[in-house]
């Protein structure tokens, strides 16, 4: 279902998400339009979300890749209530997995009625939900999924 | 208790020797203090100990009364020994491991465990907005999560419930026979607030959605109340008003990449590993195992986690859970009671305290729906986040 982001009609706007010396590499990849996924510059292991040091070896030498953001739905839910700020329910929370190996929390765009599903393909876009911030989220990948409609603005 | 193999003798052993409570209510008009003191008086009565007696105080890190204050409150001698468990409900039989290392080890003699909450008339965990986790480390990991709407705790819960449904097999009614399990045992339950109100399967097919699959009898109540309990030592539990329940072993638990509910980051997330990390140390402590024990409390947050957590701490196998509630296996007259007094989906939510004093009244053999000849009980803290739990008996 779309994400019917009215932000007029919403009373709560998202917090946004705190930039630190872990995480600032991902959201100023978001503001340039790019998925960033942390990196071991020792061990290459992704790993998401960011930490301070990598999980796989010990290494405080931590960098990122840019990834294509296609991956597929590892679970979801549709939240009805209670209200909450940003998105109005209902709206579609998923987990995606990527191929690098890691899961993003995320919600689904785009998508019509009903293709919501566990493996469903989607692919990433960048979306200005409220001013200031955009977030990564997510699309079927099948056209034949979405509206028909032009896409890739997420509204 | 036994701690890393080794075995106090038995007069040094903790026991639970006092259990307090105030009603469960919606409203209680009164504050979280006055309602931890009504608990913990209500706890020292039951025991026939004085207040002086009470030399330690441990609470949960969310709780708003201080062991201090507390103190101050209830009139307390001088405490030796004060702590606090973390990570909410999670935390509740941990409430039970500190006291135990207490008074095993003579840092206190009578320590005191309490939880007061007026979660349904003053802040409601189950809404969004009232909490404010900073920008530390817990605030940047909640801000993965409540940057994309997933807020509130039973969203958190529904995305691991889709994915156990999705491995499982298991049904929204599987779910939904735990929620009628619990109305029903909470409905001959004076002190439940679903007291004489059972539900059926299809009240709670018909209950609203909150975030699917989650209905809302899949989630547990708000509700105000305190619950203390009181811990000695066996030789001085011995000469007290009630019958000593030993803590034969008390233990907490973080697993992989360990979060609070929402452990997406983990290869199989349908997997509480810490459950089974609590469940482990339970059985290799106490050399019992599932088969001997008489009744089980497991932590009831949202139905689905309990069916993780059963299967994790292996009263059932993986993935039947859903089957063995279809066939009655934890009623009361099935293999093994659960959650008897009616969990904190029909008797009340304090953060699994009441569930700890079911167990107790169940070993005292006082409960309202007894279950015979009960000798030993487990009792959960909740699954799908750093968690503890603690194998009771008498």
């Amino acid at each position: 279902m779309s994400e019917n982001d009215s932000i007029d009609a919403r009373p709560l706007a998202r917090r946004p998400p705190p930039r630190t010396s872990e995480t600032a590499f991902f959201w100023e990849g978001i503001d340039a339009g790019e998925l960033r996924i942390q990196r071991c510059s020792s061990c290459d292991a992704h790993q998401h979300p960011p930490r301070a040091a990598c999980l796989s070896c010990g290494s405080l030498e931590l960098s990122y890749d840019v990834v294509d953001g296609r991956g597929r739905v590892y679970s979801y839910t549709t939240h009805h209530h209670p209200p909450v700020p940003g998105p109005q329910p209902p709206f579609d929370v998923i987990l995606v997995s990527l191929p690098q190996g890691v899961r993003l929390l995320s919600n689904l765009i785009d998508a019509l009625p009903g293709v919501l599903r566990v493996d469903l393909p989607v692919e990433v876009r960048f979306v200005e939900v409220q001013p200031g911030l955009t977030l990564p989220l997510f699309a079927p990948s099948d056209p034949a999924e979405r509206p028909d409609r032009r896409p890739a603005t997420g509204r | 208790m036994v701690v890393a193999g080794t075995r106090p003798s038995p007069e040094r052993r903790a026991v639970i020797v006092g259990i307090g409570a105030t009603e469960f209510s919606k409203a209680s008009g009164r504050s979280e203090l006055r309602l931890a003191t009504e608990a913990t008086l209500a706890a020292l009565a039951d025991a026939g100990l004085e207040r002086g007696a009470v030399d330690g105080a441990v609470t949960f890190t969310m709780d708003s009364t201080p062991e201090t204050e507390l103190a101050r409150s209830a009139g307390f001698g001088d405490l030796r020994f004060f702590a606090r468990a973390p990570h909410g409900g999670h935390g509740g039989c941990a409430t039970l491991l500190f006291a135990a290392l207490a008074v095993e080890s003579g840092s206190a003699h009578t320590v005191v465990c309490y939880r007061a909450l007026n979660e349904r008339s003053g802040v409601r965990f189950g809404q969004a907005g009232g909490y404010d986790p900073g920008e530390g480390a817990e605030g940047v990991r909640l801000s993965w999560l409540t940057t994309f709407g997933a807020t509130v705790p039973a969203t958190f819960a529904a995305i691991l419930a889709r994915r156990y449904m999705h491995e499982t097999g298991a049904t929204s009614e599987d779910f939904g026979r735990l929620s009628v399990l619990s109305r029903r045992n909470a409905a001959t339950n004076p002190n439940a607030w679903f007291y004489e109100k059972p539900i059926t399967l299809e009240d709670h097919q018909n209950s609203r959605l909150i975030s699917d699959p989650l209905r809302l009898l899949d989630c547990c109540q708000e509700t105000d109340g305190a619950v203390a309990l009181i811990i000695t030592t066996a030789e001085r539990g011995r000469h007290l008003r009630q019958r000593p329940v030993e803590i034969v072993a008390a233990a907490q638990g973080a697993g992989p990449e360990q979060e609070g509910l929402s452990i997406y980051h983990r290869a199989d997330m349908t997997d509480p590993a810490e459950s089974r990390i609590v469940a482990r140390q339970l059985w290799e402590r106490s050399g019992l195992g599932p088969a001997d024990l008489d009744v089980a409390i497991a932590y009831d947050h949202f139905t689905p986690l309990v069916l993780m957590q059963l299967e994790a701490f292996g009263l059932c196998g993986r993935g039947e859970a859903g089957p063995a509630l279809r066939d009655g296996f934890f009623n009361l007259d099935g293999k093994l009671p659960l959650n008897t007094h009616g969990g904190h989906l029909g008797e009340g939510y304090i953060h699994g305290m009441n569930g700890i004093a079911e167990a107790v009244r169940q070993l005292r053999g006082t409960a309202v729906n007894q279950v015979a000849g009960a000798h030993a009980a487990l009792v959960t803290s909740g699954g799908a986040g750093p968690t503890s739990g603690a194998l009771l008996a008498a």
